[in-house]
């Protein structure tokens, strides 16, 4: 189990990577590798040219400012983990970390691989669209920004261009009256979910508004539950549940059917995190 | 473009010059062209952690990083850890307490155990069974010791710390 040849290029620069990635359209972008190199083991990948970005500056770092947390592509994990800016202003982030992999896999992965990758059952693609996230890009046109209902298209597919590259991440700062739940139901802590669900909201008195639930491990990208997250700013978590209209497939891990009947067991879940938190 | 890159980096404290293929995985790399065999292959995909070896500092896949990546960087493997007597008093815990039946997984468990031990200290704390079994949660045991494992992590944790067991 080898990967088949490729050539490999350190890039010192964006501009550099940008233009690799033109010059090689059979080319892929290396960050932390923990998702790349997995499939190039057993030959799922197999590009010409391996661009490895992790010696570029200024991609990586944590910093919350105007109302916001901003985290560069090339953070690792293991740094989210311990940041506490990320604790403090982006809870569901933290509540997500140690989900994700096991310590070797987080202290080389990356939030930006994790993202652009956009594996279905990964955790932070779901919290991006939990919390109504941005990502910046970076191509030949230059700089733009996407909205994270606008960026997960399909099964790895993104909107992201052949030559774009994600550079950072902004997620709304938390405050006050935020509330975030996370749950992830999986066969061995740190692999992939057979289904996990990320989720925010606002305090509403005693309730909630702004609910905005992602699921992942169900289908092609991280999905909402739409129809979910109105009853449950009624307080209707019985609703809630009724109301899932996810259509998992079968996979590995679980049928269909099971996968729906535990997603209802995360969305009760979730739902007590959401209500019980109190600044 | 060349499949070939150049590389040159500290293993075990010595400085390594080769040139290897770039699809060359770094555990690959320490085993076949350096002869450090200790560092082991198990799924090759990131799964079973019995490539663990340390990089700049933290334990990583060696099935999951690239030779070429390493360049400049230093890398230590058990060998290292061994013979430096870093890890002497895990290996003799492991030993006391049967905490390894074929082996396989150990060089990847000590290695694993090693990076928590190490964050315990910088904290002044004894991580719990919990913390033990989370730290090596990315490491199969397909003998299934991992009870006798965390006992001889824990007891470690305990003796390093001064507390006694």
């Amino acid at each position: 189990m080898k990967p088949a040849p490729f050539a490999y290029k350190k890039a010192r620069s964006l501009d550099e990577a940008i233009a690799l990635l033109g010059e090689n359209p059979d080319a892929r972008l290396l960050a932390g590798g923990q998702s790349l190199v997995a499939t190039l083991n057993m030959r799922l990948s197999a590009p010409g040219l391996l661009i490895a970005i992790n010696g570029i500056g200024g991609l990586d770092g944590i910093a919350h400012k105007g109302g916001a947390v901003e985290i560069g592509a090339l953070t690792r994990h293991c740094a989210a983990e311990r940041s506490d800016a990320v604790g403090k202003h982006a809870p569901l982030i933290a509540r997500a970390m140690p989900f994700i992999g096991h310590p070797a896999i987080r202290n080389r992965g990356t939030l930006g691989g994790s993202i652009a990758f956009a594996d279905p059952a990964a955790e932070l693609p779901a919290c991006l669209l939990a919390l109504d996230g941005e990502i910046d890009a970076q191509g030949p046109k230059g700089k733009r920004t996407i909205k994270a209902g606008d960026y997960f298209k399909g099964l790895y597919e993104t909107a992201l261009g052949p030559q774009e590259i994600l550079t950072a991440i902004r997620l709304p700062a938390a405050n006050a009256g935020s509330r975030v739940g996370f749950a992830e139901l999986a066969r061995r802590h740190g692999d992939y979910a057979i289904v996990g669900l990320a989720a925010s909201a606002r305090a509403d008195g005693k309730g909630l508004k702004d609910v905005r639930l992602a699921y992942f491990g169900v289908g092609n990208t991280p999905l909402r539950a739409e129809k979910s997250e109105a009853a449950l700013a009624r307080g209707d978590v019985d609703g809630a549940v009724a109301a899932l209209d996810l259509d998992p497939h079968d996979d590995i891990q679980a049928t269909g059917a099971v996968k729906k009947h535990l997603a209802g067991v995360l969305l009760r879940r979730v739902a007590a995190q959401l209500m019980e938190q109190r600044p | 473009m060349s499949m070939d890159i150049d590389i040159t980096l500290t293993v075990n404290g010595e400085r390594v010059a080769e040139r290897v293929e770039a699809r060359k995985s770094l555990v690959d790399f320490v085993r076949d062209d350096l002869g450090l065999t200790g560092s082991h292959v198990g799924c090759e995909h990131g799964v079973c952690g019995a490539c663990t070896m340390r990089v700049d500092g933290v334990i990583v896949r060696g099935c999951l990083m690239l030779a070429a990546q390493c360049d400049g960087s230093h890398v230590e493997t058990i060998e290292g850890l061994s013979d430096s007597g870093e890890v002497a008093d895990l290996q003799a815990a492991f030993e006391q307490r049967n905490a390894l039946q074929c082996g396989y997984c150990t060089p990847g468990m000590l290695t694993a155990a090693q990076e928590l031990l190490d964050q315990a200290k910088a904290k002044q704390s004894v991580p719990s069974r919990d913390e033990i079994r989370e730290h090596i949660s990315g490491n199969y045991c397909r003998c299934t010791g991992y009870h006798a494992i965390v006992d001889a992590v824990e007891s470690v944790a305990k003796a390093r710390a001064g507390v006694k067991s």
